[in-house]
């Protein structure tokens, strides 16, 4: 069931559209900024009150990169795996990610701490490689620094 | 060096307040456009400055809006979109401009507005630039604040609202008809064109959509005009460019200098050059979809028609350097997983082909190439390029390809011949998932 809260955000993005259905992505960012992830039953609620069916708005949901349709961890890593990255050493920063959190790209730890994914260019390429945690972007990474930068997150 | 577009960004500090915008002469343009020009008068001037869009396809801004239906009977609402969505690989160029001088930006939505009479205004902007998203909405609301949004803009009659749209992540968003599909509400496929975006764009109506980059340019060129503007170019090309370089050079970074300043300069001069241990081998001038230039080619002119004629296209102007440390099959299947992996899927070349380049480098980079395995390569660079596929995507990824055959096709046959990678210490790339 959508909240109150949540319907209240989506109409003010259907006021803003010429169709309430033209709102559903900003509706699943909605929903999905509240759980994490947009569950089966939490696409329906956004399909029915946009006026789409289910199935329309999963072609919707599963085009985008991050709309996430399972379940993630506490925090999100999207370590970025375009070409200033991997130039700049991009696999050791990978490698080490997997050992320290032995979880392998589109897993979540087993305490639900990280999910990591890869994700395209992040738009830093100057100080790649980089990653994002969450909302927190970090640049010109090394090995070094990726225990002090998890353990910021709990 | 006259540097417009970065002159009142300093890396590190909060961008200007609306306030201490308007002292350093912000907002000047679209008074003067208010006041003193008809919308056809800033096309004019626009067209005659010669600015081309800085996203990538460098067509004449001004020739672009011309196209925009004007007049009483032109369908409402109008919109105007800034490309703020960017995601070419090795690209970083707007996000400097949109942290830096969010103001900036929007002035030159006014004008661009105001020149097709649009009422409705976006900025299309990419999930991932946390920091600008921050600016932009701080910034969009001081510009309401103090009525240079909203109803009646400084009496003048026009109204413009502008809205921030943050996407969720596809490159395609980048091209425009997907750009608008999203805005919609819609899976981000590209639309068949004729109709252009011009005449029926966002929700069927008039639109125009611009690159960030582009759109800083405009209240520049209504303050200072169209010559000034393209003397700012050194060589046949109008204005600065904000060039930038990434990859193992001493000072990768991002520059704002004249349109024509050569290759080796901003290589040498600004980006330091190489890193100690490292050596040139090439780069790609515009971001993950240009062709590879090569060490003949550095002394050549950053500008639209000197890149063209080296068989490359100066797209972002942000390149990425590959160094001789690096295996070019491995920096090339990178490239075509990026694009195999963000292809729409909606045309059969482009879903099948992308991931058919993307197994059999792989399978070369792993040791398990075929002397055919090339040819298979060079007949895809024919089958997925211009005038085969629906939209630019995949023509786009066989620019990096085709040329990488054309300059490294000695790494890749040696790959062949000796069943595994000569680059022992730069690891297989692992697609991912």
């Amino acid at each position: 069931m959508l909240t109150a809260e949540e319907k209240h955000q989506i109409d003010h993005e259907i006021s803003l559209v010429p169709a309430p259905k033209n709102a559903c992505i900003e509706a699943l960012k909605i929903v999905q900024h509240n759980y994490g992830w947009v569950s089966d039953e939490s696409l329906k609620d956004v399909a029915d009150y946009v006026g789409m069916s289910s199935a329309e708005l999963d072609s919707v949901a599963t085009f985008y990169n991050l709309i996430f349709r399972r379940p993630v961890g506490r925090h999100v890593i999207l370590l970025c795996d375009s070409i200033s990255c991997y130039v700049m050493g991009y696999d050791g920063i990978k490698e080490a990610l997997h050992e320290k959190l032995n979880i392998q790209y589109g897993q979540t730890t087993a305490d639900d701490r990280f999910t990591l994914l890869p994700n395209c260019c992040l738009g830093t390429c100057d100080c790649a490689p980089a990653l994002m945690i969450d909302n927190d972007l970090y640049r010109n990474l090394t090995v070094e620094q990726l225990d002090e930068i998890l353990n910021k997150y709990t | 060096m006259e540097k417009p577009l970065t002159q009142h960004i300093v890396p590190g500090r909060a961008p200007l307040s609306l306030k201490e915008y308007e002292k350093v002469g912000g907002y000047q343009s679209v008074r003067k456009i208010l006041k003193e020009m008809t919308p056809q008068e800033v096309q004019a001037l626009v067209k005659e400055s010669d600015l081309k869009g800085r996203g990538g396809a460098g067509f004449n801004t001004g020739l672009k809006w011309s196209f925009v239906p004007m007049g009483p009977d032109a369908a409402t609402p109008k919109y105007l979109v800034a490309n703020a969505d960017e995601m070419e690989p090795g690209t970083f160029k707007d996000r400097v401009l949109l942290e830096g001088n969010p103001h900036q930006l929007i002035e030159g939505m006014i004008v661009a507005a105001y020149a097709i009479q649009a009422s409705i205004s976006y900025v299309f902007l990419r999930w991932a630039y946390k920091v600008a998203a921050r600016e932009i909405t701080k910034a969009i609301q001081e510009a309401y604040d103090a009525g240079y949004l909203g109803q009646n803009i400084l009496g003048s009659g026009f109204n413009l609202d502008m809205h921030l749209h943050t996407g969720v992540g596809r490159y395609m968003c980048g091209e425009e008809t997907a750009l608008l599909n999203a805005l919609e509400g819609k899976r981000a496929n590209p639309r068949a064109k004729p109709p252009f975006p011009q005449v029926s764009g966002l929700f069927g109506k008039p639109t125009i959509v611009n690159n960030v980059e582009t759109l800083c340019c405009l209240p520049h060129i209504v303050n200072n005009g169209a010559e000034w503007f393209k003397k700012l170019g050194l060589t046949v090309d109008a204005g600065t460019k904000l060039f930038g370089v990434s990859g193992r050079v001493k000072t990768p970074g991002c520059w704002e200098l004249p349109m024509g300043t050569t290759i080796r300069e901003i290589l040498e001069d600004y980006a330091g050059g190489m890193q100690d241990g490292y050596l040139f081998r090439g780069l790609l001038p515009g971001g993950a979809s240009t062709d590879f230039l090569v060490e003949e080619h550095l002394d050549l002119p950053m500008d639209y028609p000197s890149i063209q004629a080296a068989g490359s296209r100066l797209g972002t102007g942000t390149m990425i350097i590959m160094d001789d440390q690096t295996c070019p099959v491995g920096f090339t299947l990178n490239l075509m997983h990026f694009f195999a992996q963000e292809s729409c899927g909606f045309c059969t070349p482009c879903r099948e082909g992308l991931p058919w380049v993307e197994r059999i480098l792989l399978a070369i980079d792993k040791g398990e190439g075929k002397p055919e395995h090339l040819l298979t390569l060079d007949f895809h660079t024919k089958y997925l390029g211009p005038g085969n596929t629906f939209c630019a995507l995949a023509p786009g990824a066989m620019e990096p390809l085709q040329s990488a055959l054309k300059y490294f096709r000695e790494d890749f046959e040696r790959h062949i011949h000796e069943h595994h990678c000569p680059w022992s210490k730069a690891k297989a790339w692992q697609p991912s998932i």
